[in-house]
């Protein structure tokens, strides 16, 4: 625990899990769920490179401003995928794909 | 640029600009067309400029100056500094064009009531406003030209507002043609100046021809070519025709830019560049100025167009400013320029109140093929519009030179300074007749204008029921110019109204010309001081015996002008028709021009196109057959359609990566990551 | 002790966020992620950012995780709790997330790092709190902006008319 690099596996792994979930899920909430997960593994490392690389707090403010981020993100998001769902009856993202050609 | 002047200056120079903008976009859709943005405006930038009057007033230094420059193009060793002077002579001629500006929007309201241009109207009067507080402004001589050629276009806006009406777009016209003729050699003078100085600031200039870097043929050359435009602008002979003709715009725009702000332009660029003008130069510039004095008071002898009397005047006078700078008393001229903005502004503002009003009468009893403008169609206006006629009068006893008006001081200063001049130079005897002539016909010209139109009975009794005095809007920048016309307010803190003493001599001083071997500025002053008392005679006898002619001939009519003007014979022809210059100019400038380019012309076509144009169009045509072919069948089927289709192909291919799925692209985005990871890693 | 409880938060994190991105039902995802949002958080604890540990149960889990299950049982017809979902690209996907891990942890892994020595704080959140003030004031307001304008778009964006 007094490690950084442990904190950067643990980040690395959700970060490559995130990615994981954005490339293959087909709805698209789980996709903004693996979206989520990407800015989670950011945030750790903000936070920890803020303790062991001696920045104080500022790691904490970029990360607060992440969160931030993501909670506008996560609100339009869902708002566009909600107006998919009633106009085109599904929330898969590639059955999205009217602008195709 | 921390400096309160700077930011006032740049305040006063960009509020209007703000104006014009919000004006030519959105003026329309606003309450009342928008014109309250612009109003009030100019009423702010008034402010401004009233403060930094008190300001100079309370800090009284003759050598107040700040100035303050930017780099504006920087081409390694070739630099060009652009920037803002604030002296005395900036303040008062700030002061001059936010007041008369001010003047010409309220007196607009009532003036273009209902005009289906409104808006833009007052849009255009903003871009004046900005561009002539830009030549103000200008320490260089670059955005002076840029200001100045601004000031052109604004003219040409103006002047053709109702560009429906042919003459008016015919004025437009040709007001800016000719404003060009001068701008060229004004931008000719400046280019040279600047070939020997290699600066267009007025300091740096001025250095150059101290130290001699611009001397001799050359520097009067430059002088006269950088005049050029000032002639243009100031609308002197023989460039003079564009402003009569330019009373077809709107009577304030008259007011404010063929009157008192816009042709003072050329006064005011003189009375900058006074200090490098050789004395060859400057007898150039005094021969102009007089000549034009005389000969338009010649030509607004027998005008009965109200306007064009006014018209004429105003060359006649901006004559004497451009005399008085050729004899070395560039300050009177500049005096002159601020009490003549006054009076003159004034007039213009009194002739567009009778004509107003003329124009109402008449349009009750639908009559619309009487020239409202006619001073024969008037008389005894003087008991239906009091305040027009007492505001008028005032004025008109101040431009004939009548003491203790405005107008006596600034022309006794000029004409003491012609009498010296000629006193010290015998050869330049014509002078001094040329400026006393001139006020002789401006006192009777005047009086005639104001006989004719509020005295005696009136010459068209169907509408004279219907004259009205004009609304506030319009009486209230009457009063209020009126009284600027009275001499205390040149005069203070003395009180002679015999002497142009006054906070404006003691504030604007002569300087010295820094051409070397000019007399000084201290000797152009003692001569003209020698000079006052028998200029003030004279100029007070022949204003005198102008005003007892014109009250002969047009109050008492004791005189007959019919007989004068059938004794005078060919002269009166000569003057009435302006002494042909429209004709002249038509005939020996315009159709030899013209038959001259029609042989170019016929050369041109008959000869050259003909013959060695087409006959070079056949030699390329066969040549271009034979290239065309090999040009189809080798390069374009080979080479060019080749690439092409192995493009199509490769496209073809390549189509299908692109599947429209973001996942897809994702995956790509990511395994092309791995894919520099791994070049870089090996 | 607090190393075990360090590699037991670690596991929950990781094994709950593989969860998230493998379960075949949307609500288990769900349900995995508010595991993993909450092991953030305790890592949060470990790297003495209590604060940001508050923060991240209260926006991730009370905010953001809610809004989520909003949206799925919105767009979704609730008969039973099984809402399963599908996945594209998996082999290949897989194959190439892997990859890049394995990349990103050998390079983890042989990096120099430099660690400094660092005293635990006495309280950050007043230490925030005035840095959100002072320095990074015009982030702060940029970011209040945007969350206005998130707010007006989404309401926008999910209104019957569109």
């Amino acid at each position: 625990m007094d490690q950084l690099v442990n904190y950067l596996y643990i980040s690395a792994i959700l970060f490559s899990l995130g990615l994981f979930g954005v490339i293959t899920r087909r709805n698209g909430i789980a996709v903004l769920m693996g979206v989520e997960l990407i800015l989670n593994a950011a945030n750790i490392n903000f936070v920890a490179f803020s303790r062991f690389g001696g920045m104080n707090v500022s790691g904490h403010v970029f990360s607060l401003f992440v969160i931030v981020l993501a909670a506008a993100e996560a609100a339009v998001a869902l708002a566009i995928i909600i107006t998919i769902y009633n106009s085109m009856q599904t929330v898969n993202v590639d059955d999205a794909s009217r602008l195709k050609h | 640029m921390d400096n309160i002047y700077i930011n006032s200056s740049l305040a006063i120079l960009f509020l209007p600009l703000l104006a014009f903008t919000i004006q030519i976009f959105i003026g329309k859709r606003l309450p009342r067309q928008g014109d309250w943005v612009s109003i009030s405006a100019i009423l702010f930038t008034l402010l401004l400029a009233g403060y930094m009057f008190i300001s100079m007033l309370a800090q009284y230094d003759p050598n107040f100056r700040y100035e303050s420059s930017f780099t504006w193009m920087d081409l390694g060793d070739f630099k060009i500094r652009l920037g803002f002077l604030v002296d005395n002579i900036t303040i008062i001629m700030l002061l001059v064009v936010a007041l008369i500006s001010s003047c010409t929007h309220i007196f607009s309201i009532k003036y273009l009531d209902g005009d289906i241009r409104y808006s833009r109207y007052y849009a255009y009067l903003g871009l004046f406003t900005f561009s002539m507080n830009g030549i103000v402004l200008a320490n260089n001589l670059v955005s002076m030209y840029i200001f100045w050629e601004l000031v052109g276009v604004s003219s040409y806006l103006l002047i053709g507002h109702w560009f429906e009406k042919e003459s008016a777009a015919n004025a437009a016209k040709k007001a800016f043609l000719t404003n060009r003729v001068g701008d060229i050699g004004f931008f000719i003078g400046i280019m040279t100046v600047f070939t020997a100085v290699g600066s267009f600031a007025f300091t740096d200039i001025f250095e150059g021809v101290a130290l001699g870097s611009i001397e001799g043929a050359t520097l009067t050359f430059a002088g006269i070519c950088l005049f050029a435009g000032a002639m243009g602008k100031s609308s002197q002979f023989p460039l003079h025709i564009w402003l009569p003709d330019a009373m077809e715009g709107p009577t304030p725009v008259s007011a404010l830019m063929h009157a008192a702000t816009m042709v003072a332009a050329g006064v005011y660029l003189s009375v900058r560049l006074f200090p490098l003008m050789t004395p060859d130069a400057l007898t150039f510039i005094a021969y102009i100025g007089g000549f034009t004095a005389f000969f338009a008071a010649t030509i607004a002898l027998t005008q009965n167009d109200i306007k064009k009397v006014l018209a004429y005047s105003t060359v006649s006078q901006l004559g004497y400013m451009i005399l008085a700078v050729g004899t070395g008393v560039y300050t009177a001229a500049f005096f002159h320029l601020l009490t003549h903005a006054m009076f003159k502004a004034n007039l213009f503002y009194g002739s567009g109140s009778v004509i107003h009003s003329m124009h109402h009468a008449l349009h009750k009893k639908h009559d619309h093929d009487t020239d409202p403008q006619d001073m024969r169609n008037m008389g005894g206006f003087k008991e239906k519009m009091p305040i027009t006629f007492w505001s008028m009068t005032i004025s008109t006893l101040a431009i004939a030179g009548v003491p203790f008006f405005s107008g006596f001081l600034s022309k006794d200063a000029i004409l003491g300074g012609t009498l010296s001049f000629a006193q010290n130079h015998p050869q330049h005897f014509l002078l001094p007749i040329f400026g006393f002539g001139a006020a002789a016909m401006t006192a009777f010209y005047m009086f005639r204008m104001i006989f004719m139109t509020f005295y005696g009975p009136s010459k068209m009794p169907e509408i004279y029921d219907d004259i009205h005095e004009s609304p506030r809007e319009m009486t209230g920048p009457l009063v209020l110019l009126g009284t600027l016309s009275i001499f205390v307010f040149y005069t203070l803190p003395y009180f002679n109204p015999f002497s142009t003493h006054g906070w404006f001599t003691d504030l604007i001083v002569a300087k010295d010309s820094f051409v070397p071997g000019n007399i000084s500025a201290h000797e152009i002053a003692e001569h003209a001081h020698h000079a006052h008392m028998p200029a003030m005679i004279l100029s007070l006898s022949v204003a005198g015996i102008g005003i007892l002619l014109a009250g002969l001939m047009y109050l008492k009519k004791i005189l007959s002008a019919d007989t004068w003007a059938k004794n005078s014979g060919p002269l009166y022809k000569l003057s009435l028709n302006k002494f042909y210059f429209d004709e002249n100019y038509d005939r020996f400038l315009y159709q030899p021009l013209m038959k001259f380019a029609d042989k170019v012309a016929y050369f041109d076509w008959e000869l050259y196109d003909k013959y060695f144009i087409n006959g070079f169009g056949k030699v390329t045509s066969w040549l271009s057959n034979i290239s065309g072919k090999f040009d189809y069948e080798g390069i374009d089927q080979g080479l060019v359609d080749g690439v092409g289709r192995s493009a199509k192909n490769v496209g073809h291919s390549l189509r299908n990566i692109q599947t429209g799925r973001i996942q897809n692209y994702i995956l790509y985005v990511l395994a092309g990551a791995i894919l520099m990871i791994i070049i870089q890693a090996v | 002790m607090s190393e075990l409880a360090f590699w037991l938060v670690a596991a929950i994190t990781v094994v709950s966020a593989g969860m998230v991105v493998f379960s075949g039902q949307l609500i288990y995802s769900a349900i995995a992620l508010l595991f993993t949002l909450l092991g953030v958080a305790g890592l949060y604890i470990f790297l003495w950012a209590d604060f940001m540990a508050g923060i991240q149960v209260m926006v991730y889990i009370g905010g953001i995780l809610v809004l989520i299950i909003f949206g799925i049982m919105l767009t979704h017809k609730i008969e039973s709790v099984k809402i399963s979902q599908t996945n594209v690209q998996r082999k290949i996907g897989a194959f190439v997330v892997a990859v890049f891990l394995l990349f990103l942890a050998s390079s983890l892994g042989s990096a120099p790092w430099f660690q400094m020595v660092t005293t635990e704080p006495s309280e950050t959140v007043s230490t925030v709190g005035k840095l959100l003030m002072t320095k990074y004031l015009l982030p702060f307001e940029v970011a209040s902006i945007l969350l206005l304008g998130s707010l007006i778009g989404a309401a926008m964006l999910s209104r019957k008319e569109g």
